[in-house]
């Protein structure tokens, strides 16, 4: 009966003769986002790696395969920095305008920083600009940033977008007016948004040249179902999908799958407190003995790289292609073999009364880091190192973390080698109470691999950083201190249209309708 | 004529019809106000206590607000850092002060900022509540009309096959969970049939202007009205069944009056009372259940805004929308009480 009353409805609609709906201007896009709408305040930690396409930052990244490189947008060049790098200066460039009509000058980048780090504004942002003490405007046009330590990697500060001083109240970021009415000197400008759709109009006043794209409309779709339906049904032309569920679209007739690679990467902490996971024989032979390209098909469908160490290889010269494991179980059982760990009756390793036993946790609702958990657990198993995987929420997690390994991830700003890197390898991260608890979780001391780390701070020579950096990998890899999976790769999906100049580009942890394919929708062209 | 001899048969002889008839119903009446206004009342002490309530089972969830707040950087911020922030935030007082300061707010009318959505609570409550009203209220009206017609009709003929077919379809769409329904629904009338629009409020880029705003409201009205109409319709298919055999109408029948008559003036003023209960019980869950079609056709509701407010302990949000829930409640209960009271003579409140 259901059924009927389902079915007379619908006929009904469908002979009710409803005007169609206009359609969406040719020159236009629809693309179906997962995340929220709204928020849209660069303090609140809006577009933190400049892929907002409300507000443009001091520099901004350049597309292409590989490693982005930076290019100065409200800059006029590129930043200077101090012989001994605690003070950089920047020149702000000539008649740019926020979208309110006024002018942008140095008073208005100094504040934007100032608003961030000013503990009143409770901004998310507060811990990455740490190494910054202050903001000075030094002229009309020029910004000098004095920094705590040295800090070669500033430039990836940098890309934070800009609002005028007169916008910013002081109070909370998440109470800011610019959360719904944002002010920038962005390529595209905000014209209404609702609840389930933002509708954003092209910028026909901006600096670098109004983009040819003039329509961008983002719907709000949180299941990834239902904007897989919306994209066969023809409703939008583009969304981010899981991997799996954008392989399903790799024979449609009229889309295309797209993937940028990230350097975002997951693997598992190997606690220092743990008996049996800080044991350099189980440390080594269980990087030996776990298939990554296996759970890179499986697990993620093909979407990612492996990794035996948290500096993936798009990072050019600082990736030294010499530091990886093989996949080699019967090396592995040879080095447990050799350091004493002897299989017991049921199969387990022992060695002086300690079984190789311990417990992978992860957070409940992550099912990938479930599926890669379960992988690990079994590719260890097979060379007798019994794992064993528990959901931990986040609110328990960080307490067990000195005893019990993580299935945890990193790489969330992946533009240079430093914050990529330094806060998981380094050992001052090791302490309690420094950094997040999630920092170096396995609490691993290598003063090798510190002293590298500081070097490549101190000097801003690129040749120099990336031998530093290649040093470290090639240190880690004689010592591991965790069990690297892999590197994601983010999926797109999306209609053919008559648009080009879509460019691939290294993406953050975050990925949306804001990356992906259309994150330089401000360069693309009509045929 | 025939209705002036029912009244003649059924009323006492002692008193003259006028002054009997206006004094059953100012005593009526005044039982019905008193009612009303007691609910009324105690509805200030209960908004007082449901609002403590949270506040100190909110300190105990398990969950960080600052994880909401945060999003992924939860995971890169040094403790130092959180903890500066929690204080900025004003999470780090305890649940009583942060009560009396909600509710010291609340009774001058400021709702607070929400920090789940970056936008004052009035501002979340009036961009989205009316949709969810639009939803619930069209799938509700839809599923009282239907379960009224399909459940009387097998009601008043038990054993019969549409009855037992009836029955037999509730009981198995009841069992059926809402996203089935919604994924489902949308793939077949929307993806592979093409008739209704995917999902979302109106195709996008236009304005919700009535003709969109209906295209769309359809398939997930629809679904939300098959989800709620078994528990309606059984409950009224049984209380007519069981009015149908009691005294009054039997001896109603054997009198020889018609049975349109039987039916609406002896029969359905007692079965519909419980069925009146069984809708103002339902009201709230409106919310909840519209939580999940909200999701899957991207409806811009407050049913998922409840559920992202738990989640997140985003208190001014959560706080005005478990108020509003509980006023839900009772405004529910109160008219099903009052409609009762209407319908059947024998009550007069509900007392």
């Amino acid at each position: 009966m259901a059924v009927a009353v389902l079915a007379t409805v619908a006929a009904a609609t469908a002979c009710a003769t409803v005007p169609a709906a206009p359609p969406v201007p040719a020159d236009g896009l629809v693309l179906a986002d997962g995340f929220d709408l709204g928020g849209y305040n660069p303090i609140a930690g809006h577009g933190e790696a400049g892929e907002s396409k409300l507000y443009d930052g001091l520099l901004r990244l350049v597309g292409g395969d590989g490693m982005p490189t930076f290019e100065p947008a409200l800059a006029a060049e590129m930043p200077t920095v101090s012989d001994d790098g605690l003070h950089w200066e920047v020149t702000i460039r000539d008649g740019v305008r926020f979208t309110d009509g006024t002018t942008v000058d140095a008073e208005d980048i100094a504040a934007t920083y100032r608003a961030i780090l000013d503990p009143a504004s409770a901004s998310p942002l507060a811990t990455s600009l740490n190494m910054i003490e202050s903001v000075t405007a030094t002229g009309s046009h020029a910004v000098r940033f004095d920094l705590r330590y040295s800090y070669a990697a500033l430039p990836t500060k940098l890309l934070i977008g800009i609002v005028p001083a007169e916008r910013l109240s002081g109070g909370l970021a998440s109470e800011s007016v610019l959360n719904t009415a944002p002010v920038g000197t962005g390529p595209y400008t905000l014209v209404s948004l609702r609840p389930d759709q933002a509708v954003f109009e092209a910028n026909a006043d901006y600096w670098d040249g109004a983009p040819q794209v003039e329509h961008l409309t983002v719907v709000h779709v949180p299941d990834d179902n239902a904007r897989a339906q919306r994209l066969v049904a023809g409703e939008v032309d583009g969304a981010n999908l899981p991997p799996r569920l954008a392989a399903t679209f790799t024979d449609r007739p009229g889309f295309e799958v797209a993937s940028n690679t990230s350097a975002d990467w997951r693997g598992v902490s190997l606690p220092a407190g743990n008996p049996v996971t800080a044991d350099p024989a189980i440390r080594a032979a269980l990087n030996r003995a776990v298939d990554r390209q296996s759970i890179v098909d499986h697990v993620l469908a093909g979407y990612g790289r492996p990794a035996s160490t948290p500096l993936p290889e798009v990072y050019g010269a600082a990736y030294e292609p010499t530091a990886a494991f093989d996949f080699d179980p019967a090396a592995a059982e040879q080095i447990l073999d050799a350091a004493g760990w002897i299989r017991s009756a049921d199969g387990v390793r022992e060695k002086a009364g300690v079984r190789a036993e311990f417990t992978v946790m992860y957070f409940p609702e992550d099912t990938l880091r479930r599926d890669l958990a379960q992988a690990f657990a079994t590719d260890a198993d097979r060379i007798g190192v019994r794992v064993s995987v528990q959901p931990v929420d986040r609110a328990s997690l960080p307490d067990r973390l000195p005893v019990d390994a993580g299935l945890l991830g990193g790489g969330d700003l992946p533009y240079d080698p430093d914050p990529q890197i330094y806060s998981t390898l380094h050992s001052s991260y090791a302490q309690p109470g420094v950094g997040s608890p999630y920092d170096n979780a396995s609490g691993y001391v290598n003063p090798v691999v510190d002293a590298a780390l500081d070097a490549a701070r101190r000097t801003t020579d690129p040749d120099e950083r990336a031998a530093h950096y290649r040093s470290v990998q090639s240190a880690y890899v004689a010592d591991p201190g965790y069990v690297m999976l892999v590197f994601l790769d983010h999926t797109y999906v999306f209609r053919d249209t008559d648009y080009a100049g879509s460019t691939p580009i290294l993406e953050p942890h975050s990925h949306g309708a804001s990356w992906g394919p259309w994150w330089n929708l401000r360069e693309w062209t009509r045929p | 004529m025939d209705a002036a001899m029912t009244t003649i048969v059924t009323r006492p002889a002692t008193a003259t019809a006028q002054t009997t008839t206006s004094r059953t119903r100012r005593r009526r009446g005044r039982g019905i106000a008193r009612m009303s206004v007691r609910r009324a009342l105690f509805a200030i002490p209960l908004t007082a206590a449901v609002s403590l309530a949270l506040f100190a089972l909110a300190a105990g969830s398990p969950f960080d607000p600052l994880a909401g707040y945060l999003g992924d950087r939860y995971l890169t911020m040094s403790t130092a850092d959180k903890q500066r922030v929690a204080t900025e935030l004003g999470l780090d007082a305890p649940w009583w002060q942060q009560w009396a300061s909600w509710i010291g707010h609340a009774v001058t009318g400021d709702l607070g900022s929400s920090r789940s959505y970056a936008q004052p609570v009035t501002t979340v409550l009036a961009e989205r509540g009316p949709w969810t009203l639009l939803l619930s209220g069209t799938a509700l009206a839809a599923a009282i009309v239907l379960a009224l017609v399909a459940g009387m009709w097998a009601g008043l003929h038990p054993q019969s096959r549409l009855d037992r077919a009836i029955a037999a379809t509730a009981t198995v769409v009841q069992a059926v969970p809402p996203f089935v329904l919604s994924l489902g629904a949308v793939t077949v009338f929307a993806v592979s049939l093409r008739w209704l629009p995917v999902a979302g409020l109106t195709d996008p880029g236009a304005d919700p202007s009535f003709g969109q705003v209906t295209r769309h409201l359809v398939l997930p009205a629809a679904v939300l009205t098959v989800s709620l109409l078994p528990w309606l319709l059984l409950s009224l298919r049984q209380s007519v069944r069981a009015a149908a055999q009691s005294d009054a109408v039997v001896g109603a029948r054997a009198r020889g009056i018609p049975e349109p008559v039987v039916v609406g003036r002896h029969l359905l003023p007692v079965a519909l009372g419980p069925f009146t209960t069984v809708i103002g019980l339902r009201l709230p869950e409106l919310l909840v259940g519209a939580a999940i079609v909200e999701e899957v056709f991207s409806w811009p509701g407050l049913a998922g805004s409840l559920v992202t407010a738990a989640r997140e302990l985003d208190f001014p949000l959560l706080a005005a929308l478990t108020i509003g829930t509980t006023w839900l409640v009772l405004a529910g209960s109160l008219l099903a009480d009052l409609a009762h009271a209407l319908l059947d003579p024998r009550v007069a409140d509900d007392a």
